[in-house]
Parts: C-alpha cells; sequence; structure tokens
C-alpha cells in the first residue's frame, strides 16, 4: 500500500552552469501530491537561465501530478527561466494544459472568493436587507396563514374535500402517539409545582393551598403550555420535514400538476388534525396533572382524598379549566401553520431542509409563548 | 493479465427472492465494460456489492485481486480510494458547492494546501466539460447533463484508474447523452481508465462499451460487443434486436 511505503523524494535537483537539472523520480499521484508540492516549492528557480525536466524516472503520474508539475513549470517560466522537458513532455502534462488551456488568472481564487466591500456598508447592507428580509418573511408567512383558512373555508362548503381519512391519521400520529410523553410530562410538572410550593407553604402552615396552586397552574397555564411545546417540538419538525421532503422530491409539484391544491390535500389536514389533537391531548396533560397533585398531596402533605378532592372543587371556578382549554387550538394553529409553512418554503437543499425544520420548531415555539402572553393579558382585562 | 474487478459465484438474496445466483463477472484492464439487463435484474444490487456496500450471500468480489466481500471498514477505506463513483442521480451533496463537492474526497483522503485543493478540484470539473464558473453553483443550480458531469468530477477527485458509472445517460437528451459518450471515451483514452457502466443507453453501449455483460436468469453473459449481439438467450436477442435497436446494429464502436 502507498500509503504506508517511506516517503520518496520526488525531485533531485543538479545545478550547472546552464541551470537545474530536474530528476522527477517515484510515484506521482494524488496520494503523493503534498509530498511534491512541497518538494517543488523547496526548489529555487530564481537566477536559473534553463530548466531542464527529466520524467523517465517517474513511476506512476496522474493528473494531480501532472498538475503540480504544471504549475512549478509555469512558476519557472515566470521567473524568467527557460523550461525544456528531456524527451518528450508527458501525455497527462499535456492534458491537463489543453484542459486549463482557456483559464482566466486566478479562476480558482475567483470560484471561491467573497465579493469585496466596505466593512462598515457591509455590516449596514446586512442590516437592511435582514430588516427588509423579515418584513417579507412575515408578510409571507401570514399570507400562508390566510390560504390555508380560506382553503379550509372553501372546503367546508365541499365536507369531501376536508379529507377525514388524512385527518384523523394526523390525530393519531401527533395526538394519540404523543400521549405517553404529555402524560409523562405533566405529571412531573405537578410534582414539582406541590413539592416546591409544599416547601414554601408548610412554614405557614397553609400546606392546604397547595392544591390550588396545582389545579391553577396546571389547568390555566402549564398543562396546555407545556403540551404545546412538545408538540410543537415533535409534529412541528415532523410537519416541516414531511413537507419539506416532499418539496426536495417534486411530489408538491406532482401534486400541483395533476391540479390538485397542495394546501388543501396536506397543509390543511394537518392544521385541523393538531387542531383537533392538542386540545384533547390537554385534557389529558390536566387530568394527569391533578392526579399527580393528588398523589404528592396524598403521601407529602398526608393530605386525605377526600379532602384534596374538595379543595380541587372550592379551588376552581366554572372558567377554570375553559381558559386553559380554550388556548389550545389556537396554539395547534400557531404550531401547524409554523411547521408546514416552513416546510412548503424548502427548495434545493438538504441543509435547507434541516435549517428550515429547526426555524419550524423555534418559531412555533416562539409563537405559543407570545400568543400565551397575550392571553394572560387579555383574561386579566377580561377579569376571568 | 489479472483482471481488474472478478466477481466468482456471486449469490445475493433477499427476504427469500434471489437476486443473483451463481453470477460471474470479469473486467479487464483499461476497457469498458457495459452492464445490461432488465428492470429489477440486479444491476444496481451488484455495483452495489462490487462497491461493498452490500454483502453478498456467498461469492467474492475482487477488485486488483483483493477479495473485498469480508473486509471491514477500514480497511476498505484505502480500495475505496482507489476506485471512482458516479451515482444515477449524481448524488452530489446539496448543501455543498461543484467546487466542495470535488474537493471533499481530496479533503478526506489527501493532506493538501488550499490552493492544490482549489486548484485539483477545478482541474477535474474542466476536465469533464464543465465551465469554471459552475464551480460555486450549488447541484440545484445545475442542469441534469451538468449534475451527470459534475458527479464524474467527484468521482476523478483522487485520480482513480477504476470508473463505476451508473446509467450515465438516462435521463438526458440525446444531445447531451452523445456528448457524455465522448467524454466517457475522452477520459478512457486520455488517463487509461477502466470503466465499469451501467446503462441502457444502446447508443452509449454501441459506441463506448469493448465488452458487455447481460444479466439474464440472474446470471451474467459477457462478451465482447460483437458476439454479444449474437447470444442465442432470447432476451439478448429481444434486447439487441428489438425495434429499437435495429437501427444501431450496423454501427460500429467510437464511429
Amino acid at each position: 500500500m502507498s500509503a504506508t511505503a517511506p516517503p520518496r523524494e520526488a525531485v533531485e535537483v543538479r545545478r550547472s552552469a546552464e541551470g537545474l537539472e530536474l530528476e522527477l523520480t517515484g510515484a506521482w499521484s494524488a496520494r503523493e501530491v503534498a509530498a511534491i508540492e512541497a518538494a517543488l516549492a523547496a526548489v529555487d528557480v530564481a537566477a536559473a537561465p534553463r530548466v531542464r525536466i527529466a520524467t523517465q524516472g517517474i513511476t506512476e503520474l496522474d493528473l494531480s501530478g501532472a498538475w503540480a508539475l504544471r504549475g512549478f513549470v509555469r512558476r519557472a517560466r515566470r521567473a524568467g527561466a527557460e523550461v525544456g522537458f528531456r524527451g518528450a513532455p508527458p501525455d497527462q502534462l499535456r492534458l491537463v494544459d489543453a484542459t486549463l488551456a482557456d483559464e482566466p488568472a486566478g479562476s480558482a481564487a475567483a470560484a471561491t472568493a467573497a465579493a469585496p466591500g466596505e466593512p462598515g456598508d457591509r455590516a449596514l447592507v446586512a442590516i437592511g436587507r435582514y430588516v427588509v428580509r423579515s418584513g417579507h418573511a412575515m408578510e409571507a408567512g401570514l399570507a400562508f396563514l390566510g390560504r390555508v383558512c380560506a382553503t379550509f373555508g372553501a372546503s367546508l362548503a365541499h365536507p369531501q374535500r376536508l379529507r377525514p381519512i388524512s385527518i384523523a391519521r394526523h390525530v393519531y400520529d401527533t395526538g394519540i402517539t404523543a400521549m405517553p410523553i404529555v402524560a409523562l410530562i405533566a405529571f412531573l410538572i405537578s410534582v414539582i409545582i406541590a413539592y416546591m410550593s409544599a416547601q414554601q407553604l408548610r412554614g405557614l402552615g397553609a400546606d392546604i393551598y397547595v392544591v390550588d396552586l396545582v389545579t391553577i397552574g396546571v389547568l390555566r397555564e402549564l398543562g396546555v403550555l407545556l403540551t404545546s411545546i412538545i408538540v410543537a417540538g415533535r409534529s412541528g419538525s415532523a410537519f416541516a420535514a414531511e413537507l419539506g421532503s416532499m418539496k426536495l422530491n417534486e411530489e408538491v409539484d406532482a401534486l400541483t400538476a395533476t391540479g390538485a391544491d397542495p394546501i388543501e390535500l396536506l397543509v390543511v389536514p394537518r392544521v385541523l388534525g393538531l387542531t383537533i389533537a392538542l386540545p384533547l391531548l390537554t385534557i389529558i396533560a390536566d387530568l394527569i396533572g391533578l392526579a399527580g397533585g393528588a398523589l404528592l398531596c396524598r403521601y407529602l402533605l398526608e393530605m386525605p382524598l377526600s379532602q384534596y378532592v374538595n379543595r380541587v372543587s372550592e379551588s376552581i371556578s366554572a372558567t377554570t379549566f375553559w381558559v386553559g382549554i380554550i388556548k389550545a387550538p389556537v396554539f395547534a394553529l400557531l404550531i401547524a401553520t409554523a411547521g408546514c409553512y416552513r416546510g412548503m418554503q424548502v427548495r434545493g437543499s438538504a441543509r435547507e431542509l434541516g435549517h428550515l425544520v429547526t426555524v419550524a420548531v423555534v418559531q412555533a415555539i416562539f409563537l405559543v409563548i407570545m400568543a400565551d402572553a397575550l392571553f394572560a393579558v387579555l383574561f386579566m382585562q377580561m377579569k376571568i | 493479465m489479472e483482471p481488474v474487478v472478478e466477481v466468482r459465484g456471486l449469490v445475493n438474496r433477499f427476504d427469500g427472492q434471489v437476486v443473483h445466483d451463481q453470477l460471474d463477472m470479469q473486467v479487464q484492464e483499461d476497457e469498458v465494460f457495459g452492464i445490461v439487463g432488465g428492470s429489477g435484474a440486479g444491476k444496481s444490487v451488484l455495483l452495489r456489492t462490487i462497491l461493498g456496500l452490500q454483502r453478498p450471500v456467498a461469492g467474492t468480489v475482487r477488485i486488483r485481486g483483493r477479495d473485498i466481500t469480508n473486509l471491514s471498514e477500514p480497511e476498505l477505506r484505502p480500495i475505496k480510494a482507489r476506485y471512482g463513483v458516479a451515482f444515477q442521480e449524481g448524488a452530489l451533496y446539496t448543501g455543498l458547492t461543484v467546487l466542495q463537492n470535488v474537493q471533499l474526497p481530496m479533503i478526506e483522503h489527501l493532506a493538501l494546501a488550499p490552493d492544490a485543493l482549489a486548484g485539483l478540484a477545478l482541474l477535474k470539473i474542466r476536465l469533464v466539460g464543465l465551465p469554471a464558473d459552475a464551480a460555486g453553483k450549488y447541484p440545484a443550480q445545475l442542469s441534469g447533463g451538468m449534475v451527470k458531469r459534475a458527479a464524474v468530477a467527484r468521482a476523478l477527485a483522487l485520480d482513480p484508474q477504476l470508473l463505476f458509472l451508473d446509467e450515465p445517460t438516462s435521463g438526458l437528451d440525446p444531445v447531451s447523452a452523445a456528448a457524455f459518450d465522448d467524454l466517457v471515451l475522452y477520459l478512457q483514452q486520455h488517463l487509461k481508465l477502466t470503466i465499469v457502466m451501467i446503462t441502457h443507453d444502446l447508443d452509449s453501449i454501441f459506441r463506448t462499451c469493448n465488452r458487455v455483460g447481460v444479466i439474464v436468469d440472474k446470471r451474467m453473459e459477457s462478451d465482447t460487443l460483437e458476439r454479444i449481439v449474437e447470444h442465442p438467450n432470447p432476451w439478448i436477442q429481444a434486447y439487441f434486436h428489438g425495434e429499437r435497436a435495429r437501427a444501431r446494429l450496423g454501427g460500429e464502436r467510437g464511429a
């Protein structure tokens, strides 16, 4: 194996009155190019009127080796030397010359170099571009939401276009399969709240208010919020990845070409499916959260179950549960729209798919939390 | 002379379905060997087995005399560095430019300075007939013919002596396909490559291949192009003497 062979001298240099005599030896192949380049770079061509190159000692010459040789020949010629070969120049060198014959100067660098410009200007331009692009992105996102709503509205008139089977599949994928993780997280969160508040309230002799904290906290805020965040991570990403790879695979174009509307066929069922699944998941999270609270009160505070149930029914008002659950469909709409929108934006590359899936999840979580904040203000104004 | 690629007694089976049964194949130095077969005959499976992407149930695959069927991934690495593969759809890395695609094998296998890396990659890009400004483009910005050429440029990144092409002219218009055949001949003649090519394209076969192996009945019948067309097997007869092939038989390789 050449990889393990000892390094060979690729170039032997003899200096005479007439100039340089180069004896090339060994394998001039792609695997040796780094060593060859180094050996050639060490040859000082300055003040040598003639350079003679003998290639007969080369055991293997491929294009990479020939390319390195060509680089040296050009360097010697630029330095003013007259370069010649003993015998005919190798075929490979002629091939490289022919391939790169019309190469404009520095085109290798040009292919990789970035656009020049003043650093200050560039920063300003970048900020400007970012702002304009963000504006366009927001506009496009709203337009997408509008299209989804319009398509949904139009298909209400023709219920068979709502695709009940597709919706059921998405309820299953986003809802049923998410139940274990949602239940587990709801249980753990209620344990955390109960445990923390019990520590604080015990000192005041106000143990009983642990129940209020768990109940109101889980029902009003945490049940729906945490469920939404889990679902954003699970299903928001899945929507973006599914639609994105369908875009890459030209499946979306194929749908459009057959006269089907991808929004109606792909996006609306996902949005509706999640809008059905998320409130149901929230109910489960609420129930498990309350059960977790009961368990902890029973064993941590030694509160009988009957007392816990009494306290729960005292602490909640008629609206407590509904204030939480009403947010679920709104959050679902935001998560599904963000996921589908980003998925439909994918074109071109696998890297873009990864990027847009990330964006979809981050935006879905951001939108959910922002909407939750708006709900909090709204409910306070409504004195609920 | 020792064959470059030698497959002996190859058996491939998936879920009880036999794809290859005692398949033999030999590719000699400096030839263009065409692999032909009906859809589902196992051409791609054969290629994947030769490339070590898939282990056969039985049989040996020798590349330059070395049996690769039982080698571990690290042992395969130096062997893989000595052949190039251009996949059917190009399989260019979509997140990288053409230049970066060609550079990737070099970065993996050679310790090169950035200048040499850029220069060598550009040489390969120009060699396959792509313009220099294609180097900075992403695969999504290229036409089908350019993607195939870029895939060949990447396959040539390490100056292999053995090149595998999987349906290189499929999906190309006849003019681009003919230009691609010219490229294959040009590379074969100037770089003294051994080329193994899966193809359906009769024009391509008659123009570029010295020998052809046809997968029929889970085995391979291989012979020179002139003799394989006379093979009595009904599928081979149908393939080379069908309506679409008849016009071609007058032509000669490289004519």
